[in-house]
């Protein structure tokens, strides 16, 4: 039969209201910082914004926070996964030190500004 | 042979009066069906097709090649022959092989259930696949493509003459049928098994589904945004991948092997599949290792991710990156190894017999290990600098998926042919066509090592006259290889209809599938069965009909003498 | 395989019919994880090696209008999660309700993209199309929907940039490729959503959700949430960057 059975948690309205007052609240933080100048901090902190508002999307509006633990081990794997496809290929980037000693590929040799088509 | 002498013994078989096949008749019954049977034989008569497609393709690449200075095909032609031999057998024979056939037809047998979990999802990939498989074609008759199935960029997005677009498109949307069919296979496992069926009780060939599920599904849609951003790149000028843009071909490289590699463990994991069903039943012993081959399935499964980077060896990467991808390949060896070990430690004191299924499952050993072993001299950073883009790639990968996944395949059809079809298929004939196959197998493959390790390019119309002789053999054994393919095709076909009635479980064997009738009612099974009993126990199961008491630790004797 | 109710035929139970929809729902989005992270992946990379042009195209898109989507959308996801709750606790006549709302937002969401994307037609920065970043302000009288401050502001932008990428033009297109790239395959998941919730819609009318049965309504949304995430990625990758000049 089925792994497990597991009686459905009505999450209350109230929750969700403050998630949702919550996530306006961050979207306004990521508008303001991105004004500021914070160098290279811009990107992480414009990402780590980001990544709050997903958790909470993930942990109460899709109930992942009140699924069976299969639920979450499906989570994690996604996660798990799409890390491995960015950080392997980056790590492969930057670790290339291409001849003129400069990290990074390729292409700043080419200047046309469209591409060829036979 | 084991099958005659009990026959003697018995009241001839008959075929059961309704079963899925003659339940409902008509055209909109086959192609309207949910029953995950009749979509299995779909996808048989599909892939089959295709297998056809990619056996042409090959059969022109080898009679090219006869001769050293490109007699038959012009270079352009000879590109777009390699091309869509790849994309045919790869992307619409081998991926969806076992898992849309075998995997579709018995996971829910094995498991106990009446279908799969999402049926009318099955039946939708199976179109999909069509869908897909009609674009594809639509590419190959309107020209072809020329890129190598590997549809390196900015080739076939900037440069290519040929008919790239349909075929990425094509293989785009068949992607989706992989990745529906991997879906239903993990929610069925998961939520859809008898009682009493647990996880470490299910057959080896449901573990090795779901391993290849969970890959299909984490792969396949990078493939699929891969091929969708190389056909954007191609119609409507993004740039990716363009270095007249600013964009890199080695990103492209890096995505499309990103689902690649695991791609090649979609194919030879159900293969694995089989051989963990096969070698228990015809040792007549109980499968060595039965955690260590699930973990090992798993394993090869998660591991299959880390290490793409080995088709990148060349593309100017640095050491450090090289060092770390050529480790996590050797890495990825040693689960197969341990399946290795543990099928052979089966036979080990086991009462083995000869049947056709089994040959393949000998065969497969023999020459899975080969194909991974020079897998390793490959994953070698110094020897791969020697051999990359040789015929010794070429060597490898063909053990694997000839030698491997196709022996696998049709061992898998002959063992489970009297399941589908209610009937055995001849016998000596299947003995002799698996015979035929493995020396027509051996003389096309392995003289591709010795050009590989010589210096012969792949991909490439000429060679040096020096290799003709090698060249010459490897043709040869295509042809013989080409009688080892067709003899089984008419054979099947034949005894699909007129073969010898063959019962519930001619082997016998221990899966659930084989408690049902052959071939097996629309529902599955009668009752929904209640499993008490491990997999591949030969002890005790008195309804196997086997010479040996309840609980003897001893070895189950083969009847009659093979 | 025949239906007796709200229960398929292959299942035994509707625990199990539930649970397997969810699960298949959940595993779906993790396919769409991976197929989004794809050309994540060629953002990141492209991104880190043309930041100058990625910075002047992203400072060419609507900051006011992007954070409008991003609140429509946000607010769509509690709607949503709204129109789930009604069907649990049985309020058979918010779900309809609240199923449009979302609908609704969806749409707005919809057509503020629909004004975006046509300015960047009108803009000529649709790569492969006559593109040309310096369109806009090489011709002002073409682009009334800028204002003279703002072009001036794009315009030393993009001399600034091309001090330090001679071959801003060319690299630019990255960037819309990335951007187009992105918002559409979202927007094309969009479309396939509210398809969704309008067949949910009927469904609700019809009164077929209650609390013994509303898995439907469960795992489009799930679908939905999904697509908010996206989103909520997307917002900033492609609207702020180097915002702060």
């Amino acid at each position: 039969m089925s792994e497990h059975e597991h009686s459905e948690h009505i999450v209350p309205p109230g929750i969700y209201l403050a998630i949702i007052i919550t996530l306006m609240v961050l979207t306004t933080v990521t508008v303001a910082a991105a004004f500021v100048n914070l160098g290279r901090l811009n990107i992480v902190v414009a990402l780590t914004i980001a990544t709050v508002k997903a958790t909470l999307v993930v942990l109460f509006f899709m109930h992942a926070k009140y699924s069976p633990k299969r639920t979450k081990l499906v989570i994690m794997a996604g996660i798990f996964w799409l890390a491995i496809l960015l950080f392997m290929t980056l790590s492969d980037y930057v670790s290339r030190i291409d001849y003129r000693g400069v990290r990074f590929p390729i292409s700043q040799n080419y200047s046309l500004s469209h591409s060829p088509r036979s | 042979m084991r099958t005659a002498s009990t026959a003697n013994a018995r009241p001839a078989l008959k075929m059961p009066e309704k079963h899925y096949l003659n339940s409902t008749y008509g055209i909109r019954s086959w192609l309207l069906t949910t029953d995950h049977k009749r979509i299995a034989l779909l996808y048989l008569v599909s892939v089959t097709f295709f297998f056809f497609i990619g056996g042409f393709f090959a059969m022109m690449i080898r009679l090219h090649l006869l001769t050293p200075s490109g007699y038959l095909l012009s270079a352009d032609t000879y590109n777009r022959m390699f091309t869509m031999h790849g994309v045919a057998m790869i992307f619409f024979f081998l991926i969806p092989s076992i898992p849309a056939i075998l995997g579709n037809f018995l996971i829910p047998l094995m498991v106990g259930a009446k279908d799969l979990a999402f049926p009318k999802i099955n039946l939708l990939s199976w179109y999909i696949y069509i869908v897909g498989g009609c674009f594809t074609l639509y590419s190959m008759v309107t020209g072809g493509l020329d890129t190598g199935w590997t549809f390196y960029t900015p080739l076939s997005t900037v440069y290519s003459n040929s008919a790239v677009a349909p075929a990425v498109v094509g293989v785009f949307i068949t992607g989706f049928s992989s990745i529906l069919t991997g879906l239903n296979f993990l929610v069925t496992v998961h939520t859809m098994r008898a009682p009493g069926m647990t996880w470490f009780r299910l057959p080896l060939f449901v573990w090795a589904h779901y391993a290849t599920s969970v890959v299909m599904i984490l792969g396949t849609p990078v493939i699929a945004i891969t091929l969708g951003l190389a056909a954007m790149e191609r119609v409507f000028g993004l740039g990716f991948f363009n270095p007249a843009m600013g964009g890199d071909p080695i990103l492209f490289q890096h995505l499309f092997w990103f689902y690649s590699h695991p791609a090649v463990y979609i194919m030879i994991l159900p293969a694995m599949g089989v051989i963990s069903e096969l070698i228990p039943t015809f040792a007549r012993k109980k499968l060595f290792g039965y955690h260590f081959v699930a973990a090992a399935s798993l394993a090869i499964a998660v591991i299959g991710f880390l290490v793409w980077t080995h088709h990148m060896f060349l593309t100017g990467q640095s050491t450090y990156a090289a060092i770390a991808f050529s480790f996590l390949t050797f890495l990825v060896a040693i689960p197969s190894a341990v399946k290795t070990f543990n099928w052979t430690a089966t036979l080990f004191g086991g009462s083995i017999s000869f049947d056709t299924p089994m040959l393949y499952a000998f065969g497969f050993l023999g020459l899975f290990l080969i194909g991974g072993l020079t897998g390793l001299f490959l994953g070698c950073l110094g020897v791969d600098m020697h051999v990359h883009d040789t015929y010794f790639v070429v060597a490898h990968f063909h053990y694997i998926m000839v030698g491997g996944a196709v022996m696998g395949y049709l061992g898998g059809l002959h063992f489970w042919w009297p399941k589908i079809t209610g009937r055995m298929y001849p016998e000596w004939l299947a003995r002799i066509a698996a015979l035929i196959l493995f020396v027509g197998f051996n003389l096309t493959f392995f003289p591709q090592f010795v050009l590989g390790y010589l210096g012969m390019p792949r991909r490439y119309h000429v060679y040096p006259p020096e290799f003709q002789v090698y060249n010459v053999m490897s043709t040869a054994g295509a042809s013989i290889l080409a009688v080892g393919y067709l003899l089984p095709m008419i054979y099947l076909t034949w005894a699909a209809f007129f073969g010898k009635v063959a019962g519930d479980n001619p082997w016998p064997a221990t899966g659930l599938e084989w408690t049902t009738a052959s071939p097996p009612p629309t529902e599955n099974f009668e009752v929904t069965p209640v499993v008490t009993w491990e997999a591949y126990d030969f002890h005790n199961r008195p309804d196997l009909g086997l010479d040996v008491p309840v609980g003897h630790p001893g070895v189950v004797p083969a009847h009659g003498d093979d | 395989m025949h239906r007796t109710g709200a229960l398929y035929g292959q299942f035994n139970t509707l625990e199990q019919q539930k649970d397997t929809a969810s699960l298949g729902m959940w595993i779906f989005l993790v396919t769409e994880v991976m197929f989004f992270g794809g050309i994540m992946l060629a953002y990141a990379i492209n991104r880190h090696t043309y930041f100058h042009a990625f910075a002047v195209g992203s400072n060419t898109l609507s900051i006011q209008l992007g954070t409008i989507n991003t609140g429509v959308l946000l607010a769509s996801s509690f709607t949503m999660a709204m129109a789930v709750w009604s069907a649990q606790t049985g309020k058979q006549k918010l779900i309809p309700m609240f199923l449009t709302l979302t609908i609704l937002l969806g749409f707005i969401f919809f057509g503020v993209k629909y004004v975006e994307y046509a300015q960047k037609f009108h803009h000529h920065l649709v790569p492969g199309r006559n593109f040309d970043i310096t369109y806009c302000v090489n011709n002002p009288e073409k682009c009334e929907d800028i204002d003279a401050k703002d072009l001036n502001i794009e315009r030393n932008e993009i001399e600034e940039a091309m001090q330090a990428d001679p071959d801003l033009n060319a690299h630019a297109q990255l960037y819309y490729s990335a951007y187009f790239g992105m918002t559409g395959l979202h927007a094309l998941h969009m479309v396939i959503g509210a398809g969704l919730l309008i067949w949910l819609l009927r469904g609700s009318l019809a009164g077929r959700f209650t609390p013994e049965w509303n898995t439907p309504v469960d795992i489009v949304g799930l679908y939905w949430h999904f697509v908010d995430i996206v989103w909520i990625y997307l917002f900033p990758l492609l609207y702020l960057i180097d915002r702060h000049k």
